[in-house]
């Protein structure tokens, strides 16, 4: 049995792993820009010490 | 055998597209789920950066998303038989039930962890509460037991405001409940009403809707009587730290139309609701819609009009 290359199979595949794709490279650069606004604000300073706790 | 091809025996027509899994996430839900949750985190009294408060949503949403897809998983049995759901991904055919489950229960275990790691733990834990909540005490036990199923699972989704508030505040005050408390109310009259004019779908998959259990009749002053008490809690909200002359106007002209139309429902007998084939009732329905999201449109416009100093009563 041969397929073409553009059956209707292949592109609906196509487009699951490039919705995956996409949704990875969101993911990440989401994950960069908490990481700039968390570092900015301070969100990551290790406790001082001598604070009591 | 090269990677081009494809072997006859391994192929499935109806072989899942992107968007159907997609569908399992019960898109309209999440726009709900979204909506709310951003009102709960805008209505806060505390400032959260755009970017946090977008990561907050997002993945509160896609929580919300993940008990949906437990939902459809669980639940793909009553799906098949009833007519508005039977062409869900699962019951169709197109994501396998225990794809379904898999991708529930990774996305819940990803957006607890995540909402956690951008905001705080309270909120990470209320989140993982909501789900259980949704997915175990709703969907695998009231649901199929109780009459009150409606009202149960009114809470799992009333929780989305409370989580987005403690995003932003870490804390907990009695706005949020104020607003999970609209959404707790809101939610059995909605839902009866659908069940009025969707009227074989529940009877046939054998959910005990109180159409069925305690009758039509029943149900009409059920919608009368959570309309009422929905009525009370909504004009009250309107003299809390999240209310205001603009919500006060915006929930008198709702409330007053949402009674009249809970009154009309009540005294309709079984003859003239099949006459105009439940008229009233589907627009009592549509109206619900429109309520919810004008009483979190106007907490939003008030919690907007207090940044220039205006909104709330001070």
């Amino acid at each position: 049995m041969s397929l073409r290359k553009t059956h209707e199979l292949h592109q609906r595949r196509f487009g699951r792993n490039l919705g995956v794709a996409l949704v990875l490279a969101g993911f990440i650069a989401l994950m960069f820009g908490l990481t700039i606004v968390k570092v900015s604000e301070g969100g990551f300073e290790p406790p001082h010490q001598g604070d009591g706790s | 055998m090269s990677d081009a091809s494809i072997n006859a025996s391994t192929i499935r027509e109806d072989e899942a597209s992107f968007g159907d899994y997609f569908a399992l996430l019960k898109p309209r839900v999440m726009s709900l789920v979204v909506f709310t949750a951003l009102v709960g985190l805008l209505a806060a009294p505390v400032g959260v950066h755009p970017l946090i408060g977008f990561a907050a949503i997002l993945f509160i949403a896609i929580g919300g998303g993940a008990s949906g897809a437990l939902n459809m998983w669980y639940d793909a049995d009553i799906d098949r038989v009833m007519k508005r759901t039977k062409s869900r991904p699962v019951p169709a055919g197109k994501v396998q039930a225990g794809e379904a489950l898999a991708l529930g229960l990774a996305l819940s275990g990803f957006s607890v962890v995540m909402l956690a790691l951008a905001t705080n733990i309270a909120a990470g834990a209320m989140l993982a509460f909501t789900i259980f909540f949704y997915v175990v005490i709703y969907t695998m036990w009231l649901k199929r037991s109780t009459p009150q199923n409606i009202v149960i699972g009114g809470a799992a989704g009333a929780f989305p405001p409370v989580i987005g508030w403690i995003a932003a505040t870490g804390t907990m005050s009695v706005e949020p409940w104020l607003m999970f408390a609209l959404t707790f109310m809101w939610t059995p009259p909605h839902f009866w009403a659908l069940a009025l004019f969707m009227r074989s779908d529940y009877d046939d998959a054998g959910v005990p809707m109180l159409t069925v259990t305690h009758g039509r009749r029943a149900t009409r002053i059920h919608i009368l009587v959570y309309t009422v008490l929905l009525a009370v809690l909504a004009l009250g909200t309107a003299f809390s730290g999240i209310g205001g002359p603009v919500y006060l106007s915006v929930s008198l002209v709702l409330n007053a139309l949402f009674l009249h139309g809970a009154w009309k429902i009540s005294w309709r007998d079984e003859a003239d609701s099949e006459s105009d084939n439940f008229q009233v009732e589907r627009a009592f329905f549509k109206l619900s819609l429109l309520y919810l999201f004008l009483h979190f449109g106007a907490i939003l416009a008030e919690a907007v009009l207090k940044v220039y100093g205006l909104g709330g009563w001070a």
